[in-house]
C-alpha cells in the first residue's frame, strides 16, 4: 500500500440514497454441534437493516464465527430460518446462494496461482457472464479499491502487500454485485496503519455502494469505527446488546458489556466522531503558478509558518515555508508523497494518532475527488474533545460523566 | 573401448529403435499411472483411514521385486507388452499417488472454506484450486516415477516386452560371447541417458504446467 493509494480516497457520493441491500433476519436460528448438550448458537433473533453495516462483538469461542457462517450456509442451521430480503435460504441451493452473498476473510484468502484478475473474476465467471462484462467489471473493481487494474491485475496474490491483498479480497467479493457482504474479521491480520486505511476505505466505499454488511471482529475499537449497528454476544451467540455504537457505549445494558467496552469510554468517543462532524480549522493556500501574495498575508494573518500548495484540481500537494515561498515561488511544487491526509470519514482518533506521527501537527483533510477542506490542528481535536464533554457532539453531558465514572 | 564404438555404429539402427520404444513405453505409462495416481488420490485424501490405507499399501508396493512380480504374472497374461505395461503403471501409480495425497492434503483449508464461501462446487473446488495447488508435489512424485519406471522398464524384455532391456538381457544370455558386454553397458549406459533426458523433460513439463503464483 502506498501513500498515493491512501489520498485517492474520495467520498463523492456522500448521502448517496440507493440503497443495494437487502435486510437480512435470523429467526429463531440454531446451531447444535452432534454430541455437545450447549448450543453453540442458541435461538438467535436478529434483524439487520438493509444498507446497514452491522459487527458482531464477543469474546472468542461466543459463536459470532459461527452466527455469520450460517448466513451463507457454510455451517447449516441445525433450526430457524434465515431471510435475506424477502427469501428463506435455509432451503435455496447452497452454491447458489454464497455466489450472491459477498465474502471476505482474514488474510483476503485470494487463490495463489490465480492472477488478481482471475481472483477478482471467479464469482462472475461462475454466474457466467460473458468474457467482456467480466473483464470490464475486474478493471471497475480494482478501481473501486484504488488498485491501478493495468499495473496490478496481471500481478499474482504473493506479489502484493497484505493490505493490497485484502483490498484485493473485498474487490473479488463484491464482483458479482452482492445485496449482501459477510466479513469474518478481515482486517485482522494486517498492521494497525494499513488497517486503519482498510477501515476507512471500507467506510468510503459503503458510502457508495450501500450493502447489507455483517462484520465479525473481536475489537470493539474497529466495532464502534465501522458500525451503524453493534450486536454484542456472549457465549452460545446470545445477543447482550444490540444498539448503535452511541448508544452502547452511553448506556451499556450489563457488566459485561461494561467490560467489553472497557476503560477509557470517553477516549473511545474520539472514534464516533468523525472529521467532517466537527469545525475544520483554515490554513493558508494557493494553488501552484498562482500569485502567493494573498497566500502570504493569511498566513501572517493566522500566525503560521507555512502554507499548503494546491494543485489546478485544488488537491493538496506540499506544505511550503514561507521562506521558501518568498525566496523560491510557487511556480514549481511537487507533490509530497509523504503528505498525511485524512478524508472527512476519518474518526477524531485517526486524526489525532495521524498528527502525532506528523512533522508539521497539522493534518490536511479532503472531501470527495480529493479536495482540499481544511485542516485539522491539535485545537481542533481538543476543542471537540470540549464539545464531546459539554454534549455539543455526540453523547450528551450527564452520560459521558457516567462513562468517566464506569471507567474509573 | 575401441569395440563398444563400433558395436554402437554398427547396431544403431536396432539401438535407437529398442530406445525410442523403452522411453516411449515409459512416457505412456506415466501419462496413465499420472491419470490413475491424482484419481486414487483423490478419492481417498479427506479420509485419514483411507490414506493412510493407501500409504500403506504403495509402500509395500515398492518393496515387491518386480523381477519377481513380471515372473509370476507372465503364466497369466502372456502378451509381453500389455504385461510389462500393467506392471509398469503398477509401479508407477504409487510415488505418484502418494505424492498427490500429501499435495492435496497440504492445501490450505481456509482457501477451500473461501472457495466454498465463493459458491464453488465440491468438484469445482477440486479441479480449480486443489489440483492446481497440488500440481507441483504432484508432478514430483512424476519425476520420481519416471526415474524408476525406467529401470524397472529394462526388466520387460524378460518377458519378450519392448525396449533396451533387450540388449542386457541378450548380453547376459551371451556372457563370454561376442560383444556381450557391450551389449550390456550398451543398454545400461543408454537407459541412464534417457533417463537424464526424461528427468529434464519433466522439469521443463513441471515448469510449464505450474501457475506462475506459486512457482518456486
Amino acid at each position: 500500500m502506498t501513500r498515493e493509494d491512501s489520498t485517492e480516497r474520495e467520498n463523492s457520493t456522500e448521502g448517496s440514497e440507493s440503497v443495494h441491500g437487502e435486510q437480512i433476519v435470523l429467526d429463531g436460528v440454531t446451531k447444535r454441534y452432534p454430541g455437545t448438550s450447549s448450543a453453540a448458537v442458541d435461538n438467535v433473533e436478529m434483524t439487520i437493516p438493509a444498507g446497514e453495516i452491522v459487527m458482531l462483538v464477543g469474546p472468542s469461542g461466543c459463536g459470532k464465527t459461527t452466527t455469520m457462517k450460517m448466513i451463507n450456509r457454510l455451517i447449516e442451521p441445525t433450526e430457524g430460518r434465515i431471510l435475506i430480503g424477502d427469501e428463506d435460504v435455509t432451503d435455496k441451493d447452497p452454491d447458489e446462494l454464497r455466489r450472491h452473498v459477498g465474502y471476505v476473510i482474514q488474510g483476503a484468502g485470494l487463490f495463489p496461482h490465480y492472477t488478481v484478475g482471475d481472483n477478482i473474476a471467479l464469482v462472475p465467471r461462475l454466474l457466467k457472464w460473458d468474457k467482456k462484462r467480466v473483464d470490464d467489471r475486474v478493471n471497475e473493481m480494482l478501481d473501486l479499491v484504488s488498485l491501478d487494474p493495468d499495473t496490478y491485475k496481471n500481478r499474482y496474490p504473493r506479489e502484493l502487500s497484505g493490505g493490497q491483498q485484502q483490498r484485493v479480497g473485498v474487490a473479488r467479493a463484491l464482483a458479482a454485485d452482492p445485496p449482501v457482504l459477510l466479513m469474518d474479521e478481515p482486517f485482522g491480520a494486517v498492521d494497525p496503519i494499513t488497517r486503519q486505511r482498510l477501515q476507512d476505505e471500507l467506510l468510503r466505499l459503503q458510502v457508495e455502494l450501500r450493502k447489507t454488511i455483517v462484520f465479525v471482529t473481536h475489537d470493539f475499537d474497529e466495532a464502534v469505527k465501522l458500525g451503524d449497528r453493534i450486536a454484542i454476544l456472549d457465549v452460545g451467540s446470545e445477543i447482550v446488546q444490540y444498539d448503535t455504537p452511541e448508544q452502547i457505549l452511553t448506556n451499556p445494558a450489563s457488566d459485561f458489556v461494561r467490560g467489553f467496552v472497557g476503560a477509557g469510554s470517553a477516549l473511545k468517543q474520539l472514534n464516533l466522531t468523525r472529521v467532517r462532524d466537527v469545525k475544520l480549522d483554515e490554513a493558508a493556500y494557493a494553488h501552484i503558478g498562482d500569485d502567493p501574495s494573498a497566500a502570504l498575508a493569511k498566513a501572517e494573518e493566522l500566525g503560521r509558518s507555512h502554507i499548503m500548495i494546491l494543485d489546478d484540481k485544488h488537491r493538496p500537494q506540499r506544505w511550503v515555508s514561507i521562506e521558501d515561498v518568498n525566496s523560491g515561488g510557487i511556480e514549481k511544487v511537487s507533490r509530497d508523497h509523504e503528505l498525511e491526509v485524512l478524508s472527512m470519514t476519518s474518526t477524531l482518533n485517526d486524526a489525532l494518532d495521524t498528527m502525532l506521527t506528523s512533522r508539521h501537527r497539522v493534518v490536511v483533510v479532503t472531501g470527495a475527488k480529493n479536495r482540499y477542506e481544511g485542516v485539522v490542528r491539535t485545537e481542533t481535536i481538543m476543542d471537540a474533545m470540549q464539545a464531546i464533554q459539554q454534549g455539543e457532539v455526540g453523547a450528551s453531558e450527564t452520560t459521558v460523566e457516567d462513562i468517566e465514572e464506569d471507567a474509573r | 573401448m575401441g569395440s563398444f564404438f563400433t558395436f554402437v555404429q554398427e547396431n544403431w539402427a536396432v539401438i535407437s529403435a529398442n530406445g525410442w520404444q523403452h522411453l516411449w513405453l515409459v512416457i505412456q505409462v506415466l501419462v496413465i499411472a499420472t491419470v490413475i495416481g491424482v484419481l486414487v488420490a483423490v478419492l481417498v485424501y479427506r479420509s485419514n483411514t483411507a490414506s493412510g490405507t493407501v500409504n500403506a499399501l504403495s509402500a509395500v508396493g515398492l518393496t515387491i521385486p518386480s523381477f519377481a512380480m513380471l515372473g509370476v504374472l507372465t503364466g497369466f497374461i502372456p502378451n509381453g507388452v500389455l504385461l510389462s505395461v500393467l506392471a509398469l503403471v503398477f509401479y508407477g501409480m504409487l510415488p505418484i499417488m502418494r505424492n498427490a495425497v500429501v499435495g492435496l492434503q497440504g492445501v490450505d483449508q481456509t482457501l477451500i472454506e473461501s472457495a466454498k464461501g465463493m459458491g464453488m462446487s465440491r468438484f469445482t473446488t477440486l479441479r480449480r484450486l486443489e489440483i492446481p495447488l497440488a500440481w507441483p508435489v504432484i508432478m514430483t512424485g512424476v519425476r520420481v516415477s519416471g526415474q524408476m519406471l525406467m529401470g524397472i522398464a529394462a526388466i520387460a524384455a524378460y518377458v519378450q516386452g519392448p525396449g533396451l532391456g533387450n540388449f542386457i538381457f541378450s548380453g547376459i544370455s551371451r556372457t563370454g560371447g561376442a560383444n556381450a558386454t557391450e551389449s550390456v553397458v550398451l543398454g545400461t549406459v543408454a537407459i541412464i541417458l534417457l533417463a537424464i533426458v526424461l528427468d529434464l523433460a519433466l522439469t521443463l513439463v513441471k515448469r510449464v504446467t505450474t501457475s506462475k503464483g506459486i512457482r518456486v
